[in-house]
């Protein structure tokens, strides 16, 4: 198998390399042979890619120990979806899982792009061929190689990480992985308008979806990350400004700040070279996360073992920012914009602001990220930049971010009048002030979350008045029950009502983060039969009582179960149990040793309101007296909720159909009829 | 069956684990079958655990096992470490010395230098750190208003200008036409 997979990899860096080259070299212009000699090849890069991949697949399930990657994160006991997420689970393996999706979307996109994009798309295999060049190259290269072999065969692996199995861990890292990799996609397509001069909006509509779809995995990914910090990490939160948790976010920021400015391209031929730009940095920050994960240049508690593969990501991302930006250099006067901004007081000025809040929130995380390097550079000194720095630069532009997510869509395109901004905002307004006063009638004292959940309220009430003006715009007009109309109205426009669908999705995470600030916690040590009372935000008085700690054996580990009956405000409500798990492996005289520290399972029953959280830490003196960290988390189910909110908006706004561009509809051929515009123009401020 | 075959494993004679565990205020406590996999054993929980005072002391300093996290978040989430249960213990004896939240932040800075704080301090060169991010928003957001202001009172005069031009013949169009045309200039500005 590692002969095979060898040979495959190979393959692999030669086709993508000829590929590339006779891309790049432009002798496909009028010669259709060539051009499809590139667009095989990248089919051939592919099919190596995954030749690869099922020779690592078979390894590991075959157990062949002497594979050092098999040897490495992998044992005979670990249950065999893990086996599966095994792949992925180490430096080499990931390297590979990058190579084959990228190869994989690269093909896809060959495929699936109309034929009247063809001229952009020997460029577009160039960049997706030599992007996956290098990944393979760094396998191949850097002592990466999930082919290597050790020079003995060990009777048994050392194991998978007890982190890493949780089912989260066979998503959330394709998850990520696939919203990272596809941003290859766009890149490529803006790359090839670039080498091309076909700068008008054709590149926008072939790589739209393709956003789209990296946006979404990014997003899932990012969800699904906090899933598995919540209950595998135990520490009773979902995000800690880890740096590797930052990696992943500044892509999805400067994702989001191009999704809403491409709009302003579309629909009215403005900032070409913004837009350029911000495909460019997305792709650059998301080898950036790549080099932050893999140097350990930064410490991080997901960083995978330190090693030289970082520095190779680090010339890689020096080399494509100097090629892309100049290249941008030079076609910098192409990209004119085809009108002026009318006024401040418009959509395309709030959507302006929203880009800026959107890179400013990357820079600063990135900022914070690097100042601990910045700082001891500069002072010698080595400092630590952790949650309450991100917390106090942060939750100023979140906030800001969450007030525009209610204000642009209630602005009108080009200029907005007084009138109309009355019309547009009361309501809104209204909902908001009114949510603000019933919270601070109920006692909400603390500024950030009053704040959050008061401009929750006004983006509701935004997000509700465009549903509910369009359906009732449908009923009037088409005679249709609400429910019909509201059902089309989405249909016919997918692209706006699953965008607002989306910002309902985002201000459940504001909601649902704010709630954070008002959670319990504490710590007991209770003999069998002891109990102890927490008061919950919502003025519940929980009763936990420790029952007792059962051991017993599972499949690769020996579980030490600790038992805690619930009580809310004096009834019986259940028990929960939290774990101490010693996961092991057999030796070579056959006999079970302990393999990885002991882990911790935490126990949680999750509720619309609150999360009940229980954690054993551990028995006093190896009795069944256990020390148990109790947390009540306020308002956490509704991140998840807000995960399949933000989907769902997501998948109906990339969903085939539903109503032509604006812009498609701004170069369709004229309708042969003149008009004074200003008759016209009048006719629609009234 | 499974708590069966546990019990064959590695069964330690010398312990005899109860049939059932006593229940509360009723004395000893029974012992783990094998506490060899339970864990680190624990001390129990002090008052001063669930200090608030403690607590939030504790949230601003970093354990220094390397895991990057606080010592409250670590020694109540990585009960494996070792070190984050003396930074507490150190903690707590320094509040026992009558020290306050700031007065032990400072003992823990000079004693183990300025990494040790999740956060930098908000004085001299770490200014930076806090101030940069904010400040390039708005003056970023500062130069973008004055272009779209310059640009938009430039078109405006321009318009004016073409204003005072003499008009082409205006091209007339059917009531069905305006119609049509205003129809398609809303849906624009959706």
């Amino acid at each position: 198998m590692t002969l095979l997979g060898n040979f495959a990899l190979w393959a692999a860096l030669l086709f993508g390399i000829w590929g590339a080259a006779l891309a790049f070299s432009n002798r496909w212009h009028g010669r259709p042979e060539v051009a499809l000699s590139i667009t095989r090849s990248v089919y051939a890069v592919f099919a190596a890619c995954v030749v690869a991949s099922v020779a690592l697949w078979k390894g590991i399930i075959a157990h062949d120990f002497n594979m050092e990657y098999v040897w490495a994160y992998t044992s005979r006991n670990l249950p065999s979806g893990y086996l599966f997420s095994a792949f992925w689970a180490g430096q080499k393996g990931s390297l590979l899982f990058w190579a084959v999706v990228l190869s994989l979307f690269a093909a896809l996109a060959q495929a699936m792009t109309p034929r009247r994009y063809a001229p952009l798309m020997p460029y577009v295999a160039g960049v997706t061929s030599a992007v996956t060049v290098f990944f393979v190259a760094v396998m191949l290269f850097s002592g990466a190689n999930p082919f290597e072999r050790l020079p003995f065969t060990p009777v048994d692996g050392r194991g998978l990480n007890p982190q890493l199995q949780n089912p989260g861990m066979m998503i959330h890292p394709p998850m990520l992985y696939l919203g990272y990799i596809s941003i290859t996609i766009p890149f490529a397509f803006a790359m090839a308008a670039l080498l091309s001069r076909k700068l008008d909006t054709g590149w926008i509509h072939a790589m739209r979806r393709w956003m789209l779809v990296s946006w979404l995995f990014l997003s899932i990914g990012i969800t699904l990350g906090m899933w598995w910090a919540y209950v595998e990490l135990g520490w009773g939160g979902y995000w800690a400004w880890d740096p590797v948790e930052n990696a992943s976010l500044l892509p999805w920021l400067t994702m989001t700040a191009f999704l809403h400015s491409v709009m302003i391209q579309e629909k009215r031929g403005m900032l070409k070279r913004w837009n350029l730009s911000l495909v460019v940095g997305t792709f650059l920050l998301s080898i950036f996360g790549t080099f932050i994960t893999r140097s350990g240049v930064i410490a991080s508690v997901h960083s995978f073992t330190q090693s030289n593969v970082g520095y190779y990501f680090l010339a890689f991302l020096f080399l494509i920012a100097v090629a892309s930006y100049t290249l941008l250099y030079t076609r910098w006067p192409l990209l004119e914009a085809d009108v002026e901004l009318e006024s401040m007081v418009s959509r395309e000025a709030a959507f302006l602001f929203n880009n800026l809040l959107f890179v400013g929130i990357a820079f600063s995380v990135l900022w914070g990220t690097l100042f601990p390097i910045l700082s001891e550079a500069v002072r010698g000194t080595k400092i630590t930049v952790g949650p309450p720095f991100f917390n106090k630069v942060n939750v100023p532009l979140g906030l800001l971010l969450l007030a525009l997510t209610g204000i642009g869509p209630l602005i009108a395109w080009r200029k907005a009048s007084v009138n109309n901004l009355r019309r547009q905002f009361a309501f809104p307004v209204g909902s908001g002030l009114f949510v603000g006063a019933v919270l601070a009638a109920l006692g909400v004292r603390e500024l950030a979350p009053l704040m959050t959940w008061g401009l929750a309220g006004f983006v509701t009430g935004t997000i509700a008045q465009e549903f509910w003006r369009g359906t009732r715009a449908r009923v009037r007009m088409h005679a249709e029950s609400a429910p019909v109309a509201l059902g089309r109205l989405i249909a016919r426009n997918r692209r706006r009502y699953g965008g607002y669908i989306v910002h309902l999705g985002m201000l459940v995470y504001f909601v649902a983060f704010a709630g954070m600030a008002f959670k319990v916690q504490r710590e007991a040590t209770l003999k069998p039969g002891e109990s102890v009372e927490l008061k919950s935000p919502f003025g519940h008085t929980y009763t936990f009582t420790h029952v007792g700690i059962s051991q017993f054996k599972e499949l690769n580990r020996y579980v030490s179960a600790a038992t805690v009956e619930v009580a809310v405000d004096g009834k019986p409500d259940g028990r929960i149990v939290s774990e101490k798990r010693q996961h092991f492996t057999v030796n070579e005289l056959g006999t079970e040793e302990a393999s990885f520290e002991p882990s911790t399972e935490v126990g949680i029953r999750s509720g619309l309101r609150e999360d009940i959280y229980i954690v054993f830490a551990g028995a006093v003196n190896g009795t069944e007296e256990a020390v148990y960290r109790f947390n009540i988390n306020p308002l956490v189910w509704w991140v998840w909720a807000a995960g399949f909110i933000l989907t769902f908006g997501g998948l109906i706004t990339m969903w085939p159909g539903g109503g032509t561009p604006a812009a498609s509809r701004r170069s369709a051929p004229q309708a042969g009829y003149g008009v004074e515009l200003a008759t016209a123009r009048a006719g629609t401020e009234q | 069956m499974r708590r069966r075959a546990f019990l064959s494993f590695q069964q330690d004679t010398t312990r005899q684990a109860p049939v059932a565990s006593p229940r509360a205020g009723q004395g000893d406590v029974g012992t783990l079958f094998n506490p060899d996999v339970a864990g680190r054993p624990r001390a129990p929980t002090v008052e001063g655990d669930n200090d608030a005072l403690v607590r939030n002391t504790e949230l601003k300093l970093q354990c220094t096992c390397g895991c990057t996290l606080d010592i409250f978040t670590c020694r109540t989430t990585d009960f494996t470490c070792t070190y984050s249960p003396a930074l507490h213990r150190e903690v707590v004896a320094l509040f026992a010395e009558g020290k306050t939240s700031e007065q032990v932040i400072a003992a823990f800075v000079d004693k183990y230098g300025e990494k040790i704080l999740m956060a930098p301090k908000p004085e001299g060169f770490n200014i930076a750190g806090y101030v940069v991010p904010g400040a390039a928003i708005l003056i970023v957001g500062g130069i973008v208003a004055w272009v779209i202001r310059r640009r938009v009172r430039r078109s405006a005069e321009d318009a004016a200008e073409q204003a005072l031009a003499p008009l082409p013949p205006a091209a007339t169009g059917t009531d069905a036409e305006l119609e049509r045309l205003n129809r398609e200039l809303a849906e624009m500005e959706k």
